[in-house]
């Protein structure tokens, strides 16, 4: 048995695991299509925890005792960094209560907010013009 | 009827969402969540880097901005149904 082998499944996981977490905030949760359902990503997370599962079996494997502590401790970050970001991308189960959200039959509130071209947008004043109602859509937004 | 988007996102970047996504309805800024607030629907904390935004929610006023539907989904994957806010809709 090579003893200097290099143990490329656990190290490439390794670096896979911030790779597939960042890149899905970075980049991946601007669009919609790999934002709801982070696909690319869980894809890459399981690329990653497949590869830290073989690297950490070819650890043990070998009479290495720093090898199986370190490989140990490779696994358990990366692991500790997949459970992260299912917590950070997955905020569905995470919404308020919102009691104090008006209510059926009660009036919204009034307001003025700028529009995309910095113009100033009243609801009052969309509500004049507007005999078949207003719909009002609040969303979360890109961070 | 008339439809008005809200989201914490500056002018710029919304004027980028609009434009790709083709929409054609306003689409408002309240960086500082003062109508988010105003109507109890911010998420703290929720945004990126710990920044307030809004859970998502809908409302549709009559024209007299009494409230006659609202959706406020306790799951963020399950979307309002479009029909449940046309039949809404079409008794204003």
């Amino acid at each position: 048995m090579n003893e200097r082998r290099f143990n490329w499944p656990l190290w490439i996981g390794f670096i896979l695991t911030p790779v597939a977490f960042l890149s899905y905030f970075v980049f991946f949760a601007k669009f919609p299509i790999t934002r709801d359902v982070p696909w690319v990503n869980l894809i890459l997370f399981a690329i990653a925890v497949a590869l830290l599962f073989a690297g950490i079996r070819r650890a043990y494997a070998t009479p290495s005792t720093a090898r199986k502590v370190i490989a140990t401790l490779v696994v358990v970050i990366g692991v500790a960094i997949t459970a992260a970001f299912v917590y950070a991308a997955y905020p569905g189960s995470r919404v308020p209560q919102s009691a104090s959200a008006p209510a059926i039959g009660s009036h919204a509130p009034d307001f003025t907010l700028p529009d995309t071209n910095n113009q100033p947008v009243s609801l009052s004043q969309t509500l004049a013009s507007a005999p078949k109602g207003v719909l009002l859509v609040f969303y979360r937004g890109y961070w | 009827m008339r439809v008005i988007a809200i989201s914490v996102d500056t002018p710029a970047d919304s004027r980028n969402l609009a434009q790709k996504a083709h929409y054609t309805y306003p689409i408002l800024s309240d960086v500082d969540t003062k109508v988010i607030d105003r109507y109890g629907i911010t998420h703290k904390g929720a945004g990126m880097g710990g920044h307030d935004v809004a859970r998502p929610a809908e409302f549709l006023l009559d024209r007299n901005g009494v409230v006659r539907w609202r959706n406020l989904t306790e799951d963020l994957r399950v979307r309002a149904r479009p029909e449940d806010m046309l039949a809404a809709a079409r008794k204003l």
